[in-house]
Formats: C-alpha cells, sequence, structure tokens
C-alpha cells in the first residue's frame, strides 16, 4: 500500500479485531437471552404440569331419594323451612343404600366424605328452586371430595401398602365400584373460578382473590397514575429549578423507590387504618398502600420520560404564542406517555405481586366470600397463593400452581392492554 | 483565547464555503468573495484581526421609526456572559440583518427579543426591551402575548410530531384567529404558499411533518411562523439548510414580509444580508460592533473587524 495514505492501513488493520469484538459481544447477548428464555420456561412448565390438574374436578353421581319425611319438609314447606332442612341426611342415606353394611364409625365417616359438603346445599338450591322434586328419586352429579379426586387424577398410588395410602382399601373398593358403574367423572373445574377461598380444597376457587386484586389494581391504579403523572409534570417541567427545597423532594422520592415495602404497609396500617379509619382488609386500604409504593417508580419513570421529549419541541410550542401548560400538555406530555406507561405497568405489576405491605392490613386472612366492593374484606391473589401453598391438602399443592397460573394471566393481560396504549400514543413520528 | 476560537471558527469556515457556493449559483457576482474565503483558512492562526479592542457601537444602531429596541443588554449563561451592553433599534418595517462568527451571541440576541431565553433557566437578561414602546420584560407584558406578536423561526428546525397541516394550523388555533374549517384550510394553504412548500406537500397534507427533509422542515417551520402573522418575525439562519431556488424564495418571501412587518434575520451567508437587509449589524464575542445600512457595511464598514470578517480575514 501507498505511504500516502497511512491511515487507511491502520483501519484496516483493526478492522479483524473490532469484527471479533463484535461477534463476542453478540455471542454473550444471545446466550443470555436463550438462557433467561431456559429459566423462564422451566419454571412455566413447571407450574403448568402441576397446576393443570386443578381445573378439572371430579364428580359423582348419586340416585338421590328425595323424601321430605326423613328431613321433615314436604312440597308445602315455606321457603325458609326448605332452607333449614339438613339435607346431608339425603345424601348419608343414598351413600349407606349403595355401600351397605359399613358399620365400623370411622368407616361410617369414611364414606360420608365420599362426597363433599357442598352436596347438601347443592341439593338444597335444587330442591328450594323445584319443591315438586320431592318424594321422587332423582341423579346428581355432585363435587367429589378432595381425597377422591387427587386419587382419579392419579396421584395415589394403590400399590403402595396401605399404611402409606391417604385412601384405605375399604375405600378403593368404594371407588372402584362407582367407576364400574360410571359414577365417577373428570369435568372442567368451574368452581376454582366461581368460588372464593375454602377450607375444602375442592370447593375452593380462586374467584375472591381475583377480584379482590382487581379491585385492588383498580383503586391503585386510580390514585397512583393521576397522582405520579401530575407530580412528574410539575417536577420536570413547573418546580423552580435548582431549588432546595425541589432537590430535597427529589431525594426523598428516588430514596422511597427503595424502602422495602412492608414499611408501607407499617405506615398504612398507622395513616389509613390507625388514623383514617378506613376498613382493615378491604382493596381500598390495600390500594391506598400499594399506590404509596408505586408512585416513586410511576414519578421517576416519568420524569424520565418528559425529560427525554427534545427541548426544540417545547420551544416551538413557546415560540408560536402557547403557554406553558399548553405546551406541556399538549405536545410534552403526549411525547412522553409511551415511556410513561411503560413505568406505570412496572409499578402496577410490582403492586400486583405484592404481599408484605398486606400482610400488615390485614389482607392475609381467611376471606370466604367474594368481595363486592372496595369496602369488602378481601384477599388478593398473591396472597392466596401464599395461603394455598401452606396448606397440607395435596388438592391444594395443585390449586397453588393453578393460582399462580390465572395471576400470570392476569399480568399477561395487563401488560397486553399496556401495550395496546402504547401503541396508541407511539406515533413512530 | 485565540486557540479557544479555532475550533468553532474553522466549522463557520465550512458553513461559509457552502453558503459561497450555494450564492455562487445564485448570483455570480460572488465568485472574488468565495475565494477570499477559502484563502483565509491559512492565516486562521495568526489573526492579530481577530483581537482589536471593541470600544461602543459604531455606525448608526439608532432610528427614528422604532418597532423594538434594546438598551444596556447583558445576557448571561450562568457565570458565563454572552452578550456584552449592547444597544440597538430595530425599525418598522425593516429588515435587519445579523451577522458574525459562529458562537458571537446572534441567537442568544434574537432570544431576548421574544423572551425565548426565559425557557433556559441559567439565563438572565437585563436592559431595557421594547415594543413599541412597551417594555417587554416588565410584570405587564404577557409572554405569551409577546410570543404572538414577535414570532421566531429556529436556527434548527422542529417541526411537531404532527401532520404538516396541523404543524401550520396549530398557532391560528392556539388563539382562536379563525373561525372555520375553510377558513383554517385557507390560511393552512396561503402559508405554505407563501413559504414555497405548497407544491411539494399539497397531496400530502396529513402525512407527518416530521418525515420532510431537513429544508422541507424549515419551510414548514417558517409556514407556521407566518400562519400567525406575528408584528415582528425573528429568524435564525432559515435558509441555512436550503436549496438555492428555496432560498431565493425565502428572501422574496422576506421582502414581501417586510412592507407589512419587521424582520430580523440572522444569517453566514453575506450575500444575503446583502440581498435582503435594510441595516445589517455584525456581532464580535458577544459584543455589538457596528450597525449600519447594508450597502455601507458591506462597501465601506467603519470599523476594523467589521471590515475583517466581511473580506473574509477570519470565520
Ligand atoms: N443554552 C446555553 N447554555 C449555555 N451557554 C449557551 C447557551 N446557548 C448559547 N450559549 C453560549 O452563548 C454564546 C453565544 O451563543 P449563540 O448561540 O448566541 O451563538 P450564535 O452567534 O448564534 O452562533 P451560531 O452562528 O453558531 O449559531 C456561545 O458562547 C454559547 O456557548
Ligand atoms: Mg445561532
Amino acid at each position: 500500500m501507498s505511504k500516502q495514505y497511512k491511515n487507511t492501513d491502520t483501519i484496516r488493520a483493526g478492522l479483524k479485531k473490532r469484527y471479533a469484538r463484535e461477534k463476542r459481544f453478540q455471542f454473550f447477548g444471545i446466550a443470555s437471552i436463550f438462557i433467561s428464555f431456559l429459566f423462564l420456561l422451566v419454571l412455566l412448565v413447571n407450574i403448568f404440569s402441576q397446576g393443570y390438574p386443578a381445573f378439572q374436578q371430579t364428580y359423582v353421581k348419586l340416585d338421590v331419594k328425595l323424601d321430605g319425611s326423613v328431613i321433615g319438609v314436604s312440597k308445602d314447606s315455606s321457603p325458609e323451612e326448605l332452607f333449614k332442612a339438613s339435607y346431608g341426611k339425603l345424601i348419608k342415606n343414598t351413600l349407606k343404600e349403595m355401600f351397605p353394611g359399613v358399620k365400623d364409625r370411622k368407616k361410617k365417616r369414611a364414606l360420608k366424605q365420599l362426597v363433599s359438603k357442598s352436596a347438601a346445599y347443592d341439593l338444597r338450591d335444587k330442591i328450594i328452586e323445584n319443591p315438586a322434586l320431592l318424594g321422587t328419586t332423582q341423579s346428581f352429579w355432585f363435587l367429589a371430595k378432595d381425597d377422591v379426586d387427587v386419587f382419579m387424577k392419579g396421584d395415589i398410588d394403590r400399590t403402595l401398602p396401605e399404611a402409606d395410602r391417604r385412601i384405605k382399601d375399604f375405600q378403593l373398593k368404594w371407588i372402584d365400584k362407582l367407576l364400574a358403574e360410571n359414577r365417577l367423572e373428570k369435568r372442567f373445574n368451574t368452581t376454582f373460578f366461581t368460588a372464593g377461598d375454602s377450607r375444602e380444597p375442592e370447593q375452593a376457587g380462586i374467584k375472591g382473590a381475583l377480584i379482590g386484586s382487581l379491585l385492588t389494581m383498580l383503586v391503585t391504579m386510580a390514585l397512583s397514575f393521576p397522582i405520579g403523572v401530575l407530580a412528574a409534570i410539575y417536577l420536570e417541567e413547573f418546580a423552580p429549578q435548582n431549588n432546595r427545597w425541589v432537590d430535597i423532594i427529589e431525594i426523598n422520592i428516588n430514596n422511597l423507590a427503595a424502602v422495602p415495602s412492608i414499611v408501607f404497609g407499617l405506615l398504612g396500617l398507622a395513616v389509613f387504618i390507625g388514623f383514617f379509619g378506613v376498613p382493615r382488609s378491604a382493596p381500598l386500604v390495600g390500594g391506598l398502600v400499594l399506590t404509596l409504593m408505586t408512585l416513586p417508580t410511576i414519578i421517576i419513570a416519568s420524569r424520565a420520560a418528559i425529560k427525554s421529549v427534545p427541548p426544540s419541541i417545547r420551544e416551538a410550542a413557546l415560540g408560536l404564542g402557547a403557554s406553558k401548560v399548553q405546551t406541556t400538555f399538549g405536545h410534552v406530555v403526549p411525547l412522553a406517555m409511551p415511556g410513561i406507561l411503560t413505568g406505570t405497568i412496572i409499578g402496577m405489576a410490582q403492586a400486583l405481586g405484592e404481599t408484605a405491605p398486606l400482610l400488615m392490613i390485614g389482607m392475609v386472612a381467611f376471606v370466604a366470600d367474594v368481595p363486592q366492593g372496595i369496602l369488602d374484606p378481601s384477599t388478593v391473589m398473591p396472597v392466596q397463593i401464599y395461603l394455598w401453598s401452606d396448606s397440607p391438602e395435596r388438592a391444594f399443592t395443585e390449586r397453588t400452581s393453578a393460582a399462580i397460573m390465572v395471576l400470570i394471566a392476569f399480568l399477561v393481560v395487563m401488560n397486553f392492554i399496556a401495550v395496546l396504549l402504547r401503541k396508541k400514543f407511539e406515533r413512530k413520528w | 483565547m485565540v486557540t479557544a476560537m479555532t475550533d468553532t471558527t474553522k466549522e463557520k469556515q465550512m458553513t461559509d464555503q457552502r453558503d459561497s457556493i450555494n450564492d455562487r449559483v445564485a448570483n455570480k457576482e460572488s465568485e472574488s468573495n468565495a475565494a477570499d474565503n477559502r484563502s483565509s483558512m491559512d492565516d486562521i492562526h495568526k489573526n492579530e484581526e481577530f483581537d482589536i479592542e471593541i470600544n461602543g457601537t459604531v455606525g448608526k444602531p439608532f432610528v427614528d421609526n422604532v418597532k423594538m429596541s434594546s438598551r444596556n443588554c447583558d445576557v448571561f449563561y450562568g457565570d458565563k456572559q454572552a452578550i456584552f451592553d449592547v444597544n440597538v433599534d430595530i425599525g418598522n418595517h425593516e429588515i435587519l440583518a445579523m451577522i458574525g462568527p459562529s458562537g458571537c451571541g446572534k441567537s442568544t440576541y434574537l432570544r431576548v427579543l421574544n423572551r425565548m431565553n426565559d425557557t433556559i433557566p441559567i439565563c438572565r437578561v437585563t436592559g431595557e426591551h421594547k415594543l413599541d414602546g412597551e417594555d417587554i420584560y416588565s410584570k405587564k407584558m404577557d409572554p405569551v402575548l409577546l410570543r404572538a406578536r414577535v414570532g421566531m423561526v429556529f436556527q434548527k428546525p422542529n417541526p411537531f410530531p404532527k401532520s404538516i397541516y396541523d404543524n401550520v394550523a396549530y398557532g391560528a388555533k392556539l388563539h382562536g384567529l379563525v373561525r372555520t374549517r375553510s377558513d383554517l384550510d385557507d390560511l393552512v394553504e396561503k402559508s405554505l404558499i407563501r413559504a414555497g412548500l405548497w407544491k411539494e406537500v399539497k397531496d400530502d397534507l396529513h402525512k407527518p411533518g416530521t418525515g420532510l427533509s431537513g429544508g422541507q422542515q424549515q419551510r414548514l417551520c417558517i409556514a407556521r411562523t407566518i400562519a400567525v402573522d406575528p408584528e415582528v418575525i425573528l429568524m435564525d439562519e432559515p435558509t441555512s439548510a436550503l436549496d438555492p431556488i428555496a432560498t431565493a424564495l425565502i428572501e422574496e418571501l422576506m421582502i414581501e414580509l417586510s412592507g407589512k412587518y419587521t424582520i430580523a434575520i440572522v444569517t453566514h451567508s453575506m450575500q444575503q444580508a446583502a440581498r435582503v437587509s435594510n441595516r445589517t449589524a455584525y456581532f464580535h464575542l458577544g459584543k455589538l460592533v457596528e450597525v449600519n445600512e447594508t450597502d455601507k457595511v458591506f462597501t465601506n464598514p467603519e470599523h476594523k473587524l467589521t471590515e475583517n470578517y466581511i473580506t473574509g480575514r477570519f470565520g
């Protein structure tokens, strides 16, 4: 090469090294994506394989002789009387007839526990709906007890010695007989989506926690988004620069983002419940506490988004005679919106998965009813997951995983909405 | 001081060369001037011409028929002073050209006139500035109204990330200048025609303004500014990104507008200053060196620095 273009040679000599570095970087990048993807996959497969059985539930068919005299009611009884009668007896009698000769008290109890306790309530509802059924014999499908359900899903090995099994030999015989008569069936588990929590696994559902989470999130969103965004706008666009107070506020907001969330729970307990008397365990107080927790995230993200709007846009608007507020809301905020929404969704996702601050405000209680409003006692999904994972019954284990799946689905839906919103604001010009 | 200036001066030199090439196409008479510019590259480093002392403004900074005026104007960015004691008038229906080396404070002074510097927190403006005899920095003066009356075209094109139509219509809508949709349509069309952009965009009015080329964006910004009909228009190098044809069009527009409005224009093209302006102001390191009739500045400058600059002795 000619002496004249010395630089060209130097550059050419260095090229190979540069490309090698680029290749190396790409390799590491792809490797890390692959590894994180693998972890995610393992997690999902694990949860799914454990949780999917919970979406099925075993039902038992019983031919119940609806003899009103046994439980002291007749076709003409008032609805109150019908409501009060103990239908469990009818079911017990049916089972006794199907499996005669059970004398032992323990075995008698075991017999009763082939079907869920909810069978009696199901029966009651059906009779109240149509008292004319009394006196006839009808077949109904009832929820099976969780042990039967677990057995049906193949989670109990009948080859094990009897002492190591939850289902004993005599129970196996009953189940075999029911199976032979086609009286056991696995169906889609609607209970899981329509019921609140319960002590009995087969009656436990996620709906209470789902609605609780939804209401809590609505409260959190309704408070933290406007407050957070307005605070960010003020600090970024209107607050005096180099002001000591503004600096102090800024430092404090950044510090708040790093405060352990349980501390917000304590604060919520002291201030919202203790001082303002907001009902405990309710989505309202949960939402308030989570708002405190989410605010710093939203403020910091929104400020970054607002800061990244080019100043020339502000100048253009101001130069045409737009006022400060018109410039901010007409130009700056719309351009910052995608970033603001990203911050909000991160904050909301955090809030959705939070349990620690809710411990302090009584949302970790056992709540069987589905909350009707933001003042009803309720629980939220992560808390429900925690409670179930703590329960000894095998059937709760699968429900734990199923609840995690529902939580993830909730998160995905939430993110999806955010992505749609962001797309709406994100004009690539 | 001299070494600190070298980099920026070099940069400016390049711009100037480009300008002069443009201008040569536009009007052939400037050839000798451009040649001067290029040869000056060599003696840039030993420019004692640059450090001549400035004692107040020479020439005729004041006029009878005043539209805007500044007295004892100092501007500071933090601790750093960018403008030193500028005293000047801008006459009614006049085109005042501001020339000077890069970084000498032309943009800064222009932004004093519509309080655009208010948006820079560290920027502090002193002195007395008037529009039609009213103090523009007084409490009574509303900056929103001021900026509607004193429009500005910025050095870097900054269209809104909205459609071309919305860009032009924005100011009029903001101030409620038009009643009906068809009036607005007419205004947009008229403004785009005057800025010489209409032919190129008339079928794409609803495409994004940011999707235009740099020169088209600059003309869009000009259209946007004249759509509000300001009394004074401040233009910061409005044609630095334009080709000679568009430049000629904008220059014509300026001359036409000066019948009705007052215009202050910053330019790096001395040919442009010579072609459009009535008076020319020469800034040097934050000081206003000379203001005179444009003819006089370019044929017989009073100050040595002005002469050095226009003959291309330095950047
Ligand atoms: N926002 C700012 N903050 C701090 N200093 C600034 C700011 N804007 C301009 N300056 C300084 O003020 C001086 C004058 O700048 P100005 O932009 O007015 O120059 P100019 O004459 O317009 O130059 P050019 O011809 O390159 O546009 C420069 O030294 C610059 O560093
Ligand atoms: Mg400038």
